[in-house]
């Protein structure tokens, strides 16, 4: 019983932690809360249930593919929502943040309609692996390992490219960033791309895993992906993957011992308690700004 | 090899600098001084593009640089050590000084590394640490080295000896001396008018966003005007 909720809440919580991580990046460079990656992970969805429906292509071919489009849309939209705002007062970006939220959901409701669609089936053989007394789903395996190896490669990005190095100094100091010759411009452009992709890459995993691809998938999920990321600290990024797995694990279980109706209540109840005691959140830093 | 001619700055309603004009000439060092708030920092910063000027032009090695993105500067090869130092302070101090090389695609960048650890041996002993580690003269000979890795023609320095103690502080202006010696040309903002005066070929006085005195660095160490203002008799 506890390995089998362990087990499920860990997937639930690395895709939480795959999207959060995408607000806790943005974040951290731009200090601007991204109101439209819950859609972003929708359309991520909606890209990987398309290959697979149309192209026939295995999961792997379809998050991928999903990962590349909505990389290039998360480009697109930082160019044309958010860059021209950069030097306006941070509400002006966080609304418009908002409206590319709606419209994003708008547009997917306008083409795909309001019905959850599901997955071709037989489009993924599912197996159930006996572990003791749990049974855990190749489906679930797929979830946590594809997760645990974009935050792996994730992580070599950035502590180890050249971009990824960049995207630290410039998370760390913007405009000292620029006096070193890196265009930051083309980091933040960077951040958006990898953000996106992670998150569409959740889309694709969170639609298999439930068998459902809807216009309003992203709310939710999108909300409490940020309530992860604040969890873990927001601008931190082994920071999101905790709050992504602690609330995924605490979600779960709060599920099991009977709480299903305050499913969605769990995580932010977490998020407030955690802010009380500690308001940077569990690896966020106090910004001290030195003179 | 660096104009700047009539360059205006606003900070909102504010005059941060008006009609500004003066010149480096290659292989010179040329100090800035004047008192708290009159404009040091904002010429830098115009100069590396990171704050815009609402008039005036910029003219670099007789190139109009006045509208070029910061990063484009740096790649001509102007360089700036920050008021502050404003070290990196959670990377290591090695990847503060790839991030100084970060222009650079050539296979000398190690070489160079290796220059700045011979120069500046307390680095070699830390490179690893995170930046946040080093004491003040610590982290201002990094941010000298991190400006070195991009090889500049021209380095603007601000207030390098900035809450360093009295030998520090002669130490780093020896180390700018030499600098300036291997063939780097280098604009120099100081409070510490005395030490600046004394290691200038020439210099400019600001006031109030205005150059009021400029001259031979020695001539404005003995002019009384500039010794009762900025000397401190």
């Amino acid at each position: 019983m506890f390995l089998q909720q362990l087990v499920n809440g860990v997937a639930l919580g690395s895709v939480y932690a795959l999207i959060a991580l995408g607000y806790t990046m943005v974040y951290g460079i731009i200090t601007l809360i991204n109101f439209a990656h819950g859609e972003i992970f929708m359309v991520g969805a909606f890209i990987g249930l398309l290959l697979v429906s149309f192209f026939k292509v295995n999961v792997f071919v379809a998050i991928l593919g999903a990962m590349i489009f909505c990389m290039i849309m998360g480009v697109i939209i930082e160019l044309i929502a958010y860059r021209a705002l950069r030097k306006s007062s941070r509400l002006s970006a966080l609304i418009s943040a908002i409206g590319v939220s709606i419209f994003l959901s708008s547009l997917a409701l306008m083409v795909f309609g309001a019905d959850a669609k599901g997955f071709p089936d037989g489009a993924f053989p599912v197996q159930q692996i006996k572990v003791g007394s749990a049974d855990i789903s190749t489906l679930q395996l797929l979830i946590i390992g594809v997760a645990a190896v974009l935050m792996m490669g994730l992580e070599f990005i950035v502590q180890k490219t050249k971009i990824g190095k960049a995207m630290r100094a410039t998370s760390e100091d913007y405009n000292t960033s620029a006096l070193m010759g890196i265009n930051v411009n083309r980091v933040i452009s960077f951040t958006f791309a990898l953000g996106s992709a992670l998150a569409a890459a959740g889309g694709v995993l969170v639609g298999v895993l439930f068998n459902a691809v809807s216009f309003n998938m992203g709310l939710m999920a999108g909300l409490k992906a940020f309530a992860a990321a604040v969890l873990g600290g927001i601008g931190s990024i082994p920071g999101a993957m905790l709050g992504g797995l602690l609330l995924g694990v605490s979600e779960v279980f709060g599920v099991a011992i009977g709480y299903s109706s305050y499913r969605d209540a769990i995580a932010f109840t977490i998020l407030v308690l955690v802010l009380l005691v500690k308001p940077t959140g569990l690896l966020g830093q106090k910004i001290t700004k030195k003179v | 090899m660096l104009k700047v001619e009539n360059v205006s700055v606003n900070y909102g309603a504010i005059k941060a600098l008006q009609n500004v004009s003066f010149q480096i000439n290659q292989g010179e060092i040329v100090a800035l001084i004047g008192a708290n708030g009159a404009g040091k920092t904002t010429i830098l910063n115009t100069i590396s593009n990171i704050v815009p000027s609402v008039a005036g032009k910029i003219t670099y090695l007789d190139k109009d640089i006045t509208k070029l993105p910061p990063h484009e500067i740096v790649k001509l090869g102007i360089s700036q050590v920050p008021e502050g130092r404003r070290v990196f302070a959670k990377m290591s101090v090695l990847e503060n000084l790839e991030m100084g090389a970060y222009t650079r695609s050539d296979n000398e960048v190690g070489s160079d590394m290796e220059k700045i650890f011979q120069r500046f041996p307390r680095l070699n002993e830390r490179k690893k640490q995170p930046a946040k580690t080093l004491s003040g003269g610590e982290q201002q000979m990094l941010a000298m080295g991190r400006a070195l890795m991009s090889r500049p023609k021209l380095l603007l320095l601000d207030e390098p000896s900035m809450g360093l103690a009295p030998m520090l502080v002669e130490q780093i202006f020896q180390i700018i001396q030499e600098i300036n010696a291997s063939g780097t040309t280098i604009l120099l903002v100081e409070q510490n008018a005395n030490m600046a005066l004394s290691i200038a070929h020439r210099a400019y006085v600001l006031e109030t966003g205005e150059v009021v005195l400029q001259g031979d660095a020695k001539e404005l160490a003995s002019n009384p005007e500039v010794r009762k203002a900025y000397l401190g008799e």
